[in-house]
Parts: C-alpha cells; sequence; structure tokens
C-alpha cells in the first residue's frame, strides 16, 4: 500500500517536495503554521492532488513525516505526537543563514540527533536536507540515467531507511545510505556531501575517501 | 517593457590583486548610476548589503544622491532588509527621496536572504518572519496616510506612535513591491496587499517560477484589493557584452568567485563550470550573453510570465567597472530597441 506522506512546513522546500511526492504517491498532505484553509490557492494551483491537514490530524495520519519548518521552529511542532513514526529530518542548522541557535552551536553530533533526542520514540531518517529546493525538480531524471544525481540519507532504523530510500528513488534520484543517523554530520553545511550534484558512484567515492562507511 | 540593472556595490580588484576598497566601489556605483540615467536604462536597484566586497550598506543614501544627479530613470532598493530597518525611517528616507527625484522612488521591500543585517542591528533571526510581516504593515500604512494626517500605532518592535506627523509626504506616495526568492506564501502576501512583487531568481531554471506567478495572479484575483493589477518583475544575476562567448567566460570569472565566497561562509561547494553553463543558457537563470540573446530572452519572460521589468545584476566578483559601464550602455541602447522591436513584431503575429 502506498505510504501516507505528511509534510510539516509548506514553504519553498515543503511545497516542492510535495508537489514532486504527488506525482508517485496517492496520499500527501501538507501544512504550514496556520490552519489548512490558508493553503487552498496553494493547493489549487501549485500542488494538485495533495491535501491540507491540522498538524495533529496529520502526524496521525501519516506513515512519514516530512520536517521542513525552519530549524529554529522545530520546538513549536507538536513533538511527542511523532513517537512511532518515521520522521525525515530535513532541516538545517544554517548558522550564516538562519543565525546562531546556542543549544545547536554547542552541540558536536549531527542536529538531526539532537532533533531525535525531543521525538522519542520516532524513527527518524536525516535526508533531503541537502539539495536547494530549486534543483529538486530540475535534476531528478529517471531510475538506470547514467547522471542521476544522489541524495544521501542517514538513520538507525533500516526499515525507515529503506523505505525512505523509495520515496527518494520515487521522485527522481538514487539514495545512497550511509549508515547510522551519527554519520549524518557528513550531510550538514559545510561538508563534502552539502548540495554537491554528484551521482551515486561518484558519492561512493567521496564516501571511500572519507572512510566512513 | 522595462529593463534594468541592480547592484549591491561591488568593490574593484587592485593592481595588485588584493580587494579595493569600500569607498570607491560607492563612488563606482553612483557612477554608474548616473550613466545608466545617461544612456537610457530604465531603472536601477541598489541591494542592501553589509560585507567588504558588496558595501552597498544604505541603499537610501545612494538613491538620494542619485536622486538629485539623474534626470529620468527610475530608483529603487533591490532589496533592503525592512526586518531589521525602522520602517518610519525608511518612510521618510524613501519620501524624501523621491521628493527630490520628481517621483522616480521606489522601495522593494525583501526578508533578506543574507542575514549580516540581525546581528549589526540586533535583530534576533527568531523573529524574522514576525518582524517583516509587522514592519511591512507598518510601512504600508504609513506610505497610505492622507496629507498631514496623524498617525498612531501600536506594535510588537518599535515604540508607539500617538497623533504623530510623519513627514515629508511626497505629492504621490512612492511605490512598493514585495521582493521574494519563491516562497509561495510570499506570493500570495503581495497579492492579498496589493503590491507588485519582484522575483529574485537567482538559480535554477526561470520556468520554475511559472507557478508562483500564476499563483500570485490567482491571489489577485480572489483576495487582492478592489481594482488592484498585478505587476511582475524579476531579478536576475547577468551580465551583457558584444560578444556572446565573451559575455559568458566574463560572466564566470566574477560570478563563481561571488559563489565560491558566499560558499565558503555559508557551508557549500562552489559551483562547477558545467553548472554555470547549465545555468546561463536556455532557460537558466543567468541572463549572461550577447545583446541579440538577453533581448530574446527578456521577451520569452514577457511573453510567458507577463513580465514587465527585468533587472540584472551584472558587477558581481569585482567586475571591471568599465566592462560593467559598457554592459550597462549595451543594455540600454541595444537590447532595450531590440526588446521594443521584438515585441512589436509579437503583436503583429498574433
Ligand atoms: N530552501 C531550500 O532549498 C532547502 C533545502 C534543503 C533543506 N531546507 C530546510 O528546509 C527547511 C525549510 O526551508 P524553506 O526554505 O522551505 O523555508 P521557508 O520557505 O521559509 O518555509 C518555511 C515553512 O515552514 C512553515 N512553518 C514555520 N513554522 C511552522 C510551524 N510551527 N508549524 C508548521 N509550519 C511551520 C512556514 O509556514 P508559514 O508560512 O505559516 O510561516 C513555511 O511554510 C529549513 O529547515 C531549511 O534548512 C531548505
Amino acid at each position: 500500500m502506498s505510504p501516507k506522506i505528511g509534510i510539516i512546513g509548506a514553504g519553498k522546500l515543503g511545497t516542492a517536495l510535495a508537489r514532486m511526492f504527488a506525482g508517485s504517491y496517492e496520499n500527501v498532505a501538507i501544512i504550514n503554521s496556520r490552519a489548512p484553509d490558508s493553503l487552498k490557492l496553494q493547493l489549487q494551483i501549485l500542488l494538485p492532488g495533495v491535501q491540507a491537514m491540522e498538524v495533529h490530524e496529520l502526524i496521525k495520519w501519516a506513515d512519514i513525516i516530512i520536517l521542513a519548518t525552519p530549524l529554529r521552529q522545530y520546538q513549536t511542532l507538536p513533538l511527542s505526537e511523532m513517537a512511532g513514526k518515521i520522521v525525515v529530518d530535513a532541516m538545517n542548522y544554517w548558522s550564516p543563514v538562519d543565525g546562531k541557535i546556542a543549544e545547536f552551536e554547542k552541540y558536536a553530533d549531527s542536529s538531526s540527533e539532537l532533533i531525535a533526542q525531543s521525538i522519542p520514540g520516532a524513527r527518524i531518517v536525516k535526508t533531503l536536507n541537502t539539495v536547494a529546493y530549486s534543483e529538486l525538480e530540475e535534476h531528478a531524471l529517471p531510475k538506470g540515467d547514467e547522471k542521476r544525481r544522489a541524495i544521501a540519507l542517514a538513520g538507525d532504523d533500516t526499515d525507515a531507511n529503506a523505505l525512505v530510500a523509495q520515496l527518494i528513488d520515487a521522485i527522481g534520484f538514487d539514495a545512497v545510505t550511509i549508515g547510522m543517523l551519527k554519520n549524518g554530520t557528513l550531510l550538514q553545511p559545510d561538508t563534502e556531501l552539502f548540495n554537491v550534484r554528484v551521482t551515486a558512484d561518484e558519492m561512493y567515492a567521496v564516501l571511500d575517501r572519507l572512510q566512513k562507511v | 517593457m522595462e529593463i534594468g540593472v541592480y547592484s549591491f556595490g561591488d568593490v574593484q580588484r587592485t593592481k595588485d590583486n588584493k580587494l579595493g576598497s569600500t569607498s570607491d566601489a560607492t563612488k563606482n556605483l553612483l557612477e554608474a548610476i548616473q550613466y545608466a540615467d545617461k544612456v537610457g536604462l530604465d531603472f536601477f536597484g541598489v541591494g542592501e548589503h553589509h560585507t567588504e566586497y558588496f558595501p552597498a550598506s544604505s541603499p537610501a543614501t545612494i538613491i538620494a544622491a542619485a536622486a538629485a544627479t539623474t534626470k529620468r530613470i527610475k530608483l529603487g532598493s533591490a532589496v533592503s532588509v525592512l526586518s531589521t530597518d525602522d520602517p518610519v525611517r525608511v518612510f521618510q528616507q524613501y519620501s524624501t527621496a523621491n521628493i527630490i527625484s520628481g517621483g522616480r522612488v521606489e522601495y522593494i521591500a525583501g526578508r533578506g536572504s543574507s542575514t549580516e543585517s540581525f546581528p549589526l542591528f540586533g535583530y534576533e533571526l527568531k523573529d524574522y518572519e514576525a518582524l517583516y510581516n509587522e514592519k511591512l504593515e507598518l510601512l504600508l500604512q504609513l506610505n497610505s496616510l492622507g496629507k498631514n494626517e496623524s498617525f498612531s500605532w501600536d506594535g510588537k518592535f518599535r515604540p508607539t506612535l500617538n497623533n504623530a506627523k510623519i513627514v515629508p509626504q511626497s505629492d504621490e506616495p512612492f511605490k512598493i513591491w514585495l521582493a521574494t526568492g519563491g516562497n509561495p506564501q510570499s506570493s500570495i502576501n503581495a497579492a492579498v496587499h496589493g503590491l507588485p512583487i519582484a522575483y529574485a531568481i537567482i538559480g535554477g531554471h526561470v520556468s520554475r517560477f511559472k507557478p508562483l506567478t500564476d499563483l500570485y495572479r490567482a491571489a489577485a484575483e480572489q483576495y487582492g484589493p478592489e481594482g488592484f493589477t498585478p505587476e511582475v518583475s524579476f531579478a536576475v544575476p547577468g551580465f551583457v557584452a558584444d560578444d556572446a562567448k565573451d559575455a559568458k567566460d566574463t560572466f564566470w570569472k566574477h560570478w563563481h568567485w561571488t559563489m565560491a565566497t558566499l560558499g565558503k561562509v555559508r557551508g557549500f561547494a562552489a559551483p562547477s563550470r558545467e553548472h554555470y553553463d547549465y545555468e546561463s543558457n536556455e532557460d537558466g537563470a543567468l541572463f549572461a550573453g550577447d545583446p541579440e540573446e538577453i533581448a530574446r530572452r527578456m521577451v520569452e519572460a514577457h511573453t510567458q510570465f507577463g513580465v514587465t521589468r527585468i533587472f540584472l545584476q551584472m558587477d558581481v566578483g569585482q567586475m571591471p567597472q568599465e566592462k560593467f559601464l559598457h554592459a550597462i550602455e549595451l543594455l540600454a541602447k541595444v537590447v532595450k530597441p531590440r526588446v521594443a522591436e521584438m515585441l512589436k513584431e509579437t503583436k503583429h503575429e498574433s
């Protein structure tokens, strides 16, 4: 059965993802910081086939939740309701752009691990944070195309990783699993894999060099 | 169709290969605006930035200087970071310059994709959205006051105003645009407020903005004030030279420096030449080419999106001033008439 995908954040990244997922999946929902009604026109014009849902309802409904709000907003989200869900963290802690946040500034591991601590019981996958939203739709290519771009993902739950890898494949990219969530440090701003335009083979070569896999 | 330029005030490279002075860059910027006016360009925008290579931190000041020393060109911020400014001050500055210019001044309100101004002026990025919304609201109200009308206002981010007089007022309010980098909600907001919109298209394909311009027009129809006519402009990086290859190679060098420098600060890899070629050809966001190619692309944007103004950022990464000035001249004297000619032809055909 086709998984239900719920996207929290209807900005540049959230709407791009919603549109792409709606091309392959029947059940895609999205919400911003307001009531679902506020997205009426966006659904009609930008996101045909996507529904808007109140955030608590969306969390309950979805099999896979995608966090696509500014990272500084994450604590305002009803995180505890996400226990047991697959949660894709697409948010970046990107201080030159979004400003410094003390708890992330002093945290040495990946930002997703800190977020994972606030969502006990969720199966967190860090991915979709490394591609500029403007390139998602433009760089998508069919499976098997030799130029197909790779998107890396990291997570502790292998089943969750596999399911998210399918999602990535479905929207036109090769998924490269780089292991546990702690390896997410390889996918943050200021790393070699952040917003690089590489194929899966090229990505494996970088990873080999970094000797992290 | 209006054709223009925007600039963040590009410093020059010195003979001993160092970064030149911000003082020279500021004089160069004013010179470029005056030159653009002389050769007949329609618009010049000054974009607020606070770095040693993009030093145009105070667009209102440059615009005021230009207002007094130019005749026809429209002048605007492109963009100003309204979130970290005081709307009362902004209103006074742009209104003053608008009066001096004889009604040629515009304000393009942005949230700012560069956030240097937040720590500089003591604002917090956690208030990013709230600051922008409140300040835009206040600025719009100030700009629509009746003659000598007293004004009272209460908000979160600036002291309360009680029956204040906000002067001077120009005969007609200056034009306020809303700038956006592609967040869909911004397109709706512009329409709801009845504002013209400026899309900053700095990467990817231009056609990516089609759904957004559609959204803006649909929102204008559904939620816009009565009698409001939507108006769309595009701001794109680009460069014009007599020869297409020269234009693309020249812009590559300077654009690449800028992207590599920005990448170092923000932690992303510098783009490759392959990527640049992809973005500076056909439908790409970078309008670098000879006058014929650029004219054709502007006409396409007009036909496809109903865009009525396109303005290019040409002086980046220490673009030599004489090349910048020549590009301005080409835009005004070759591209502009060519665009007008092509638009006439398309009208005849249809
Ligand atoms: N832009 C990219 O290319 C890109 C690429 C990779 C990763 N990312 C990451 O993706 C995230 C979003 O970036 P963006 O560029 O899409 O930002 P954006 O355009 O500013 O959009 C942010 C969205 O989040 C919503 N939001 C804010 N607080 C919320 C809350 N408490 N509950 C529900 N929704 C909320 C906003 O809704 P309102 O309109 O109601 O405020 C808005 O729809 C960031 O963490 C960023 O690092 C972005």
